[in-house]
């Protein structure tokens, strides 16, 4: 049977150069990079490079980068310590309504600490406008957090054009770049922000390699107490093969970008071609033009995610759907409510996210499949039953 | 995806007696409005047993498994038997469900219960214990535990 890997947003393959790159950092070169001799300086010389591999993909300086654990982390340690370390100038923070987890339970931790937390909502692509965000922006605000693309769906929010709004006396501005970076131009000059996260797992590089870049000059509290490691920001023992494992996706991703970005757009293009002309009754979910290359997201009525996964498993697919029955909380996503897709319609969201192994034979192969499985479950469903004795009349 | 016992992916995959039964004697809908499943069970009656039972659901991989273990267990069964069918039962028939997905099973016997009821008040069939008695209402948050 074909195998068909289209969840790239939970797992990314890592590049073989990757692999090669880290495997002497799980053998022979093991030092601490703190220690001052030999077998450190391998350590902490690989650090570095790796600093400046993260820094060239965003364009930032080696100094600005933070190493973390993963993404979560990455921005745990932005809402948390930018928020923390202005609270004397004010207590109030913007996010929008479709961040991720780690965004949004950040801002609850905040609230329990006397912070007011707005949440600015997003229009039915999951585009946040900037005139919203400067609709919540108040003389307290010390925080705005914006993410710079969605994960479930896709949509590329206009993070320039927020922090040019904001202008440069504004409050903080944090982007989570984490579904982003490596997959489009990622730029932290251009954008205009003072923090950004990132994590290697969604540029085919290592999970336990993420960072935070935060621009010189701005205070950021650190979340755990210990040692001088990245300057006393993060403290704790580097994961050195991680971090080199992430500094070299972040070369690959940076050298590759053009070209991968192609191919995706191409592919995905195909995908949802295919899928919106074989499948009635589906929608495309988030903006149909600025969203991540890779991204065919959408919402197929009458159906629910979790059977639609487990039959495209069964033809070798793996994708990923915003369902309750799929959510361990049993929760819609609330990226989907969040952009008016209503309960019912959240219910059949399939997230197809492809990546550097994709090609044009899977697409047309999950093309084939889906209809089959879509059928399959329509026919015994009785939403769809419903439906079609209502158009009979 | 949930870590489902064999009974449940065979059942998953093929599922038994899928389908609506025209003029049925009985219809049972069952539907949680918090994760949106939906169960409708349809049942032909004769001599007091339950000699055809089909259904269709909207749901999750456990929930299309908990219908057809469901309607294998009933068909052929006097009203009176197919009325004790409990969600534990139907969990266990099914080799177990993961604990979130518990509340999947009770929709099976919710809604079968729901179509022998309105069998047998269209009918005018006395049933005590299930004529007499308003249903509860349904359980708002059952996705939620
Ligand atoms: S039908 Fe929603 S979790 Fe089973």
């Amino acid at each position: 049977m074909r195998k068909v890997y289209m969840d790239n947003v939970a797992a990314t393959p890592l590049w073989p150069e990757v692999r090669e790159a880290m495997l002497p950092f799980l053998g022979e070169v093991f030092g601490n990079p703190q220690s001052l001799h030999a077998w450190g300086d391998g350590a902490r010389d690989a650090l570095e490079q790796a600093r400046e591999q993260v820094a060239a993909l965003i364009g930032g300086t080696a100094e600005e980068i933070i190493f973390t654990s993963s993404g979560t982390e990455a921005n745990n340690m932005a809402v948390k310590g930018l928020a923390r370390a202005k609270a004397d100038q004010g207590k109030h923070i913007v996010i929008s309504a479709i961040e991720h987890f780690s965004i949004m339970n950040s801002a609850r931790t905040l609230q329990k600490e006397g912070f007011e937390v707005s949440m600015v909502p997003v229009d039915g692509f999951g585009v946040v406008s900037p005139d919203e965000v400067l609709k919540h922006v108040r003389n307290d605000t010390v925080l705005v957090s914006i993410m710079h693309a969605n994960g479930e769906v896709g949509t590329i929010e206009p993070v320039a054009e927020i922090a040019g709004r904001l202008g440069r006396d504004g409050p903080v501005l944090h982007t989570d770049a984490v579904a982003s970076s490596g997959n489009i131009p990622v730029d932290v000059r251009e954008l205009g922000v003072h923090a950004l996260s990132l994590a290697g797992n969604q540029f085919n590089g290592p999970r336990g390699g993420a960072a935070l870049w935060v621009k010189r000059g701005v205070r950021m509290l650190p979340l755990m107490d210990g040692g001088i490691q990245e300057g006393g920001r993060r403290p704790g023992t580097e994961d050195v093969p991680a971090i080199v494992g992430l500094g070299k996706a972040a070369e690959m991703a940076a050298t590759t970008l053009t070209a991968r970005m192609q191919k995706l757009s191409a592919l995905r293009h195909s995908l949802i071609d295919g899928v919106l002309g074989k499948v009635e009754h589906s929608i495309l979910t988030g903006h149909p033009l600025q969203r991540l290359p890779g991204y065919a997201s959408f919402c197929i009525k009458f159906i629910e995610g979790e059977s639609i996964l487990m039959l495209l498993n069964s033809h070798g697919i793996a994708a990923a759907s915003g369902s309750a029955c799929t959510s361990r909380a049993l929760k819609a996503s609330h990226v989907l409510l969040a952009m008016g897709v209503d309960h019912e319609a959240a219910q059949g969201s399939m997230l197809f996210t492809l990546g550097i192994d994709t090609n044009q034979e899977d697409v047309d192969y999950v093309v084939e499949k889906l209809p089959q499985v879509v059928d399959r479950l329509r026919q015994m469903s009785p939403l769809y039953s419903k439906f079609l004795k209502e158009q009979r009349g | 995806m949930p870590v489902y016992s064999e009974k449940v992916m065979q059942h998953f995959m093929n599922p038994h007696n899928v389908g609506e039964i025209e003029n049925a004697d009985g219809v049972g809908e069952i539907g949680n409005p918090v994760c949106g499943d939906m169960m409708t069970f349809y049942i032909k009656v004769k001599d007091n047993r339950l000699e055809d039972v089909k259904y269709k659901t909207f749901g999750c991989g456990a929930a299309i498994a908990v219908s057809s273990i469901v309607s294998d267990m009933v068909k052929g069964k006097t009203l009176e038997e197919a009325l004790t069918v409990t969600p534990a039962m139907v969990a266990k028939e099914l080799e177990g469900l993961p604990k979130n997905k518990l509340h999947c099973s009770n929709l099976g016997a919710q809604a079968l219960r729901k179509a022998i009821k309105n069998y047998a008040l269209s009918h005018k069939v006395d049933m005590p214990g299930l004529t007499d008695t308003e249903e509860p209402e349904e359980d708002e948050h059952a996705c939620e535990t």
